[in-house]
């Protein structure tokens, strides 16, 4: 399924079966609180279920905020190549410019999408929580499409690879200090 | 339909445990210099059976957190009249006192509550207003309240009262590293909270339509962010902005007709309008620059936004009509996040300098620019709808909590919570 093809209006990596279901929620009275669930469960066609039943059922860590180690490991399809190969890279502060030290990992990333033209990516940014949520959602875009240009570069398809920000949303260190910042300004890899 | 039905019980179960916990505390750290003295006399009532709460002391604690009264506390009063008839405006002067609020109870047979009032000055010895009454039931004592604080504010400051208006925001409860994200919406003293939505992927960037009938915020569905409009009354909820890339930072028109939003399926962050009538999308900037928190001007002419094409982050206005962009901000290392006060006279950001991130209030005529708070990593500011005072998200004691200070910076007040981070306030515009 390329989900890119669907247009501008598609949600991607959902089906259109999936949209249809969007709409219904547009004029359903859904109770908010519950809303999450009940969306959930009132979407049962099609490939909707997969998509938000993961989420529905996600009382366990189906949806966990920081989950890009365990989709990789879990992800083992035949990607033995990049066994070990680092999935997160860091960024300066206010900056989105690929260090010299993330490009052999990127290379790596790069050489196996290019040999697997079915495979997908999807490069989530992340900002520390300085600064302003929806201009940090603003920053995190650009340092994921920063790596993401870095790929492309080396060959592989755009259509391989999605840029998703979660701004200072998803932090993965809780301090409030330089260390705590620098690991939280980051893009994570993660094979779809 | 039974199922909506279960829903509903659902959701009476979960307000009433939030309303157990997580309330907001409010803390006041500081005042404004000349403060007036008021005594709120604790109501009279000719009934049998307890009230529902105290009318008298939820007044007191309104005006207080304005920070512009004084109440002379209740233990200090040498009488407690309901009625002015028995007022000894002699004894109020002896306490310094300037202004007296009085009321009584009554039960009406229909299970309502007749709340009279009266504002009385003490040095004329005369009602400021002539006594007034409104019936609620026992659910709504809580707003009588806030209704008569809000009327006592504007006979004495001239300016209307917010008492009355409400907040959104978000928390984040439990694990802090799979949290559940909660957008919440309470009286703007932070009592009587209710969950509106829930989700275990982030939540951010509420905001009110006009008539305050309606939210709008971003919503991560499926590790994507989302944007949705919900009506609070009841709940029902369409998505409207599911594009690939940013869908953020939704921001009402004042005519309720349009959204502006952030959207970068054209490539990058990018501001547009949507008729949510018509569901047109209306692209409004065109810069390879990152362009986003759109804030509409009180009159809707304009629109401020963040955007960094000149280097770092500054604020920018576009003109709605012509699409012209011009700056706005030049002090501080970098302005985020504008919000224009309802005179349309003041403009608030995030400002940074020296490394530390404030609430900064900017003159749009003069260009004066005052730096209105000393706390930690500020961000978030947004303004109640008499242009009085700015709720924002701060960092206290490690954790994300609610602040407001008032637009001159004298008064503050923290309104932390017991549980979990805070962040994201959104003050109401005033109801009716």
């Amino acid at each position: 399924m390329s989900v890119t093809k669907l247009g501008k209006f598609a949600v991607i990596g959902l089906s259109a079966a999936w949209i249809a279901g969007c709409s219904t929620t547009a004029t359903d009275t859904d109770s908010s609180t519950v809303a999450e669930d009940a969306n959930s469960t009132e979407q049962t066609n099609g490939a909707a279920e997969n998509t938000d039943q993961a989420f529905g059922a996600g009382q366990g860590d189906a949806m966990t905020s920081v989950i890009v180690e365990e989709e990789v490991t879990t992800n083992d399809n035949g990607m033995d190549s990049l066994a070990g190969v680092q999935t997160v890279f860091y960024f300066d502060f206010d900056k989105s410019i690929v260090r010299p030290e993330s490009r052999e990992a990127l290379a790596k990333h790069a050489e196996y999408l290019v040999s697997h033209p079915d495979a997908r990516i999807v490069l989530e940014g992340h900002a520390d929580e300085r600064g302003t949520r929806e201009y940090n959602m603003a920053l995190g875009e650009r340092r994921a499409k920063a790596i993401s240009r870095y790929l492309t570069i080396q060959g592989v398809a755009a259509s391989q690879i999605e840029t998703v920000s979660f701004g200072e949303e998803v932090p993965v260190a809780f301090g409030h200090d330089s260390n705590a910042w620098q690991l939280n300004r980051r893009v994570e890899v993660r094979y779809e | 339909m039974m199922f909506k039905k279960c829903l509903s019980v659902l959701f009476t179960c979960l307000i009433f445990i939030s309303s157990a916990r997580a309330q907001l505390v409010i803390e006041i750290t500081s005042g404004a210099d000349q403060l007036l003295p008021i005594a709120v006399v604790p109501f009279g009532y000719e009934g049998v059976d307890a009230l529902p709460e105290d009318i008298a002391q939820i007044v007191e604690a309104d005006l207080a957190r304005s920070g512009l009264f004084q109440p002379i506390p209740r233990s200090n009063m040498l009488s407690m009249p309901s009625k002015e008839a028995d007022v000894f405006y002699r004894d109020w002067r002896l306490l310094k006192s300037d202004y007296v609020v009085i009321g009584a109870i009554k039960k009406l047979p229909n299970n309502q509550y007749r709340i009279g009032f009266e504002l009385l000055n003490v040095l004329s010895q005369k009602p400021v207003q002539k006594h007034s009454s409104i019936d609620v039931s026992a659910r709504n004592f809580r707003d009588a309240a806030h209704y008569i604080s809000d009327k006592v504010y504007e006979l004495l400051t001239g300016t209307r009262g917010a008492f009355s208006t409400r907040i959104l925001y978000v928390t984040a409860e439990g694990d802090k590293k799979a949290p559940l994200f909660k957008l919440q919406v309470a009286d703007a003293d932070g009592h009587r909270p209710q969950v509106v939505v829930e989700s275990k992927e982030p939540i951010l960037s509420p905001s009110w339509s006009m008539d305050g009938r309606k939210i709008a915020y971003v919503m991560f569905r499926n590790r994507r962010p989302n944007i949705f409009i919900q009506e609070l009354a009841t709940g029902k909820r369409q998505q409207i902005a599911q594009f690939r890339g940013l869908n953020g930072a939704p921001a009402w028109s004042p005519d309720g007709k349009k959204l502006a939003l952030v959207l970068s399926k054209d490539n990058n962050p990018e501001i547009y309008t949507l008729d949510i009538a018509t569901q047109k999308l209306e692209r409004m900037t065109n810069h390879y620059a990152i362009d986003t928190e759109p804030s509409w001007e009180p009159d809707g002419k304009g629109i401020v936004f963040t955007s960094d094409r000149g280097g770092n982050p500054q604020i920018y206005r576009l003109d709605v009509n012509s699409k012209r962009v011009e700056r706005v901000t030049f002090e501080g290392d970098l302005n985020t996040r504008a919000r224009m006060t309802p005179d349309g006279r003041y403009l608030v950001t995030v400002q940074k300098n020296d490394g530390n991130y404030h609430i900064a209030l900017q003159d749009m005529k003069t260009g004066r620019v005052q730096i209105l708070t000393e706390t930690y990593l500020d961000e978030s500011p947004s303004i109640a709808p008499n242009g009085s005072m700015v709720m924002y998200a701060t960092t206290y004691q490690g954790k994300g909590i609610l602040a407001v200070v008032s637009v001159d910076g004298l008064v503050k007040y923290r309104l932390p919570s017991a549980d979990g981070d805070v962040r994201e306030p959104s003050w109401s515009p005033y109801f009716k």
